[in-house]
């Protein structure tokens, strides 16, 4: 910011754009996806070396052939990426989505077996109830974090563990919504699914319409409303914030509710979906194993810098490339190396942008020497000692 | 009494990982880097051990030195993965939690993928016994004897034997001194001549190894020299993070910590034999909560004042003050 003072350039410098923080995130997410993509091909060709440009190619074209499909199962990750990079705005680790998503499956899915209720209006309820499950199960890291000061990671992560436990178990103690020779869940009544949008070919359905509005909403909330503004103040520094008079306490509580209720809305979306085989619906095994697709929302999240609008175009990005990593089993591999794919991801955009600065700064020192160089590298020093500060802010916060 | 002997018989083999791996995540955040990885080092270590000892299974190797050499191939692997913590966290000052994050996530993909392809399986099978019935002259001390030489794995010896290496290491040696001082306040530690960033990676090295080596053990000790991609350790290095809070980052506070979560894990798993909970008739997935809302509840009380390392989270960097 200081270094728009020092320097009478036009207004379209190709500098000022490339140093502006959406473009910085946009560029270190890019490096993420790409050295998460060449990580996956090395192991491509480590695992199976004859196949793997073949099963290269469906990775990142094989989506093409079922964007329906990538859009139906985007909606559970692009909420649990909301759930994730909500909380982040506010310097929390929200690593419980998976537990938030599991819980709002179970709430949703209750609602749907064991409630009896007009036909048009029964889905809407699961789908609150969801909401509802997915709060409860934020609201307690949120307590323990502000009133016992318990890490947040610690605690979603046993959170996790309890709320897939308890699922399980609720769910194969209940003979309505339990079909035990299966060792799944029922259908549930075609009443009761999101309707189809009808799309030929794939089940897409409401629940995509749903998760983009609802991030358009959250977008709203964090750039105009005044609690937008104290979350990502505390973001930045809680004890600033609360010299500001800011209710660091209240505001952290609110956060992890919100954030739950998201991936509880996620885990609706994905079990009221309608399914592959007509009239039936997405069905769970409860064995013991905890969702990915809370882990798959980090990823998310961290991909779109935890930009609602952002979070939606990543999730159609992993929902993309993870179509495309169903289809390597064609040609012997299987889905997993998306999962790996995906964990690179997230391991190079923790310190993407970090590394690109980096990579900036070699190119500058081997390409420019000459013009007014020194001017615009003292106006910028400053931004970036900033930002850098910032971050580590955020960073002791999250601890 | 017999009940006693056989839950305490039980509890070691499962308390000796969580207090190794507990350790590990001590040295580590004692340096000033939380390691959230443990989990998945524990699998990259549980893995790799379990691969030596189904290439060496059915030669004329005697289980035991199998043991020792799978442990130690166990914590190189588990050194060589937390390098890649240690580059991100140090080197490029990255968030250490989303790091430790996709570590922990990468191995079970990398475990699942390669065991469907190659052994059509969903991780390695073995079928060799490390049991040990029991340990000559030791095991006929009375009480004593029979609570810790019989019935037992060799993992619990060697558990303690690091277990004291630990303390000496980290309050009688100078490199102990160090390392405490690079994860309270590294700026001083540098300006007295410390390399901050060679004593982190010494710090994340150790937790590599024993977070390896604890794995390893798991797999012995717990699921029978079998690893799964799916269940992994089944969050064995989330609990040893809260098992190392609970001990205050003290190594036999730890310990007894470990101890603690053990016995309920094993409680959890054994109440078909004990009379007395069976016949109660709590479904058992309440016993298996236990643990993970033991360590809530443990939190929730030491959490207040608690002594965490101060610098440790922060990345280090020289030119800030």
């Amino acid at each position: 910011m200081q270094g728009n003072n020092n320097n009478d350039k036009p207004k379209y410098n190709f500098k000022r754009i490339t140093s502006h923080p959406g473009f910085k995130s946009l560029g270190a997410a890019f490096m993420a996806v790409f050295l998460g993509l060449v990580v996956g091909f090395i192991i491509m060709l480590i695992a199976s070396p004859g196949n793997a440009v073949a099963g290269f190619r469906f990775v990142l074209l094989g989506g093409m052939r079922r964007l329906g499909d990538v859009l139906y199962f985007a909606t559970p990750i692009l909420m649990t990426g909301l759930a994730v990079g909500f909380a982040f705005k506010m310097g929390l680790f929200n690593i419980g989505a998976s537990g938030q998503y599991t819980m709002g499956m179970f709430f949703a899915l209750y609602v749907a077996f064991m409630w009896d209720l007009p036909g048009s209006t029964h889905w809407i309820v699961a789908i609150l109830a969801g909401f509802l499950g997915g709060m409860i199960w934020g609201f307690i890291p949120g307590i323990f974090k502000a009133l016992l000061n318990v890490n947040e990671v610690i605690t979603s992560i046993m959170f996790n563990y309890i709320g897939m436990y308890l699922v399980d178990m609720w769910i194969q103690n209940n003979g309505v919504m339990y079909n035990s020779s299966m060792t799944r869940t029922r259908y549930i009544d075609s009443g009761v699914q999101i309707p189809a949008l009808g799309i030929a070919g794939s089940n897409v359905n409401f629940g995509i319409v749903f998760g983009i509005l609802i991030a358009i909403i959250l977008y709203i909330v964090l750039e105009k409303t005044t609690f937008g503004y104290e979350l990502k103040a505390t973001g930045h520094n809680k004890h600033a914030a609360e010299y500001a008079g800011m209710q660091g306490k209240r505001n952290i509580i609110l956060t992890m509710v919100i954030a739950g209720g998201m991936a509880g809305l996620g885990g609706a979306f994905a079990i009221l979906a309608p399914s592959a085989i007509a009239g039936s619906s997405m069905t769970y095994e409860p064995i013991n194993i905890i969702a990915t697709n809370g882990f798959t929302g980090i990823a998310v999240a961290l991909l779109g810098s935890a930009h609602p609008i952002g979070t939606i175009l990543s999730a159609t990005f992993i929902s993309y490339i993870q179509r495309g990593g169903t289809l390597t089993s064609l040609v012997g591999f299987k889905p997993e190396i998306i999962d790996i794919v995906v964990a690179v991801i997230i391991y190079f955009s923790a310190f993407a942008m970090i590394m690109n600065t980096a990579i900036a700064r070699f190119i500058k020192a081997r390409l420019g020497k000459d013009e007014n160089e020194p001017l615009l590298e003292l106006g910028e020093e400053p931004v970036e000692e900033v930002e850098s500060q910032m971050e580590q802010d955020t960073e002791k916060e999250a601890e | 009494m017999d009940v006693v002997y056989y839950l305490i018989q039980n509890m070691l083999p499962v308390g000796v990982p969580l207090l190794l791996v507990a350790l590990g995540g001590m040295f580590s955040e004692r340096s000033g880097v939380i390691n959230i990885a443990l989990e998945g080092i524990m699998l990259f270590g549980a893995f790799f051990g379990a691969l030596f000892v189904l290439n060496v299974q059915g030669t004329s190797m005697g289980p035991q030195t199998i043991l020792l050499i799978g442990m130690v191939v166990a914590g190189v692997s588990g050194l060589i993965y937390s390098l890649l913590l240690s580059f991100a966290s140090i080197n490029m000052k990255a968030n250490q939690v989303i790091v430790g994050t996709a570590l922990n996530m990468l191995i079970p993909a990398i475990i699942l993928l390669f065991s469907k392809m190659f052994f059509n399986s969903d991780g390695i099978t073995t079928n060799m016994r490390f049991y040990i019935r029991e340990i000559p002259v030791l095991s006929r001390i009375p009480v004593i004897g029979q609570m810790f030489f019989q019935r037992t794995y060799l993992t619990v010896i060697i558990g303690f034997i690091i277990l004291a290496i630990a303390v000496v290491l980290l309050y009688k040696t100078r490199f102990g001194l160090r390392l405490r001082a690079c994860g309270e306040h590294p700026h001083a530690a540098d300006s007295v001549g410390i390399n901050v960033y060679k004593m982190r990676y010494a710090g994340v090295s150790l937790s590599g190894i024993l977070a390896g080596i604890g794995g390893f053990f798991y797999a012995v000790g717990v699921t029978d020299g079998n690893v799964s991609g799916h269940t992994g350790v089944a969050g064995f290095g989330f609990l040893a993070l809260a098992v190392m809070i609970f001990g205050q980052w003290k190594p036999i506070r730890i310990m007894f910590a470990a101890m603690f979560f053990a016995f309920l894990r094993t409680l959890a798993y054994s109440v078909s034999l004990i009379p007395f909970l069976f016949d109660l008739g709590i479904n058992q997935t309440y016993y298996r909560i236990l643990p993970y809302l033991a360590t809530m509840v443990v939190l929730a009380l030491t959490s207040k004042n608690s002594r965490a390392p101060k610098a440790e989270g922060i990345p280090y960097d020289k030119s800030q003050r």
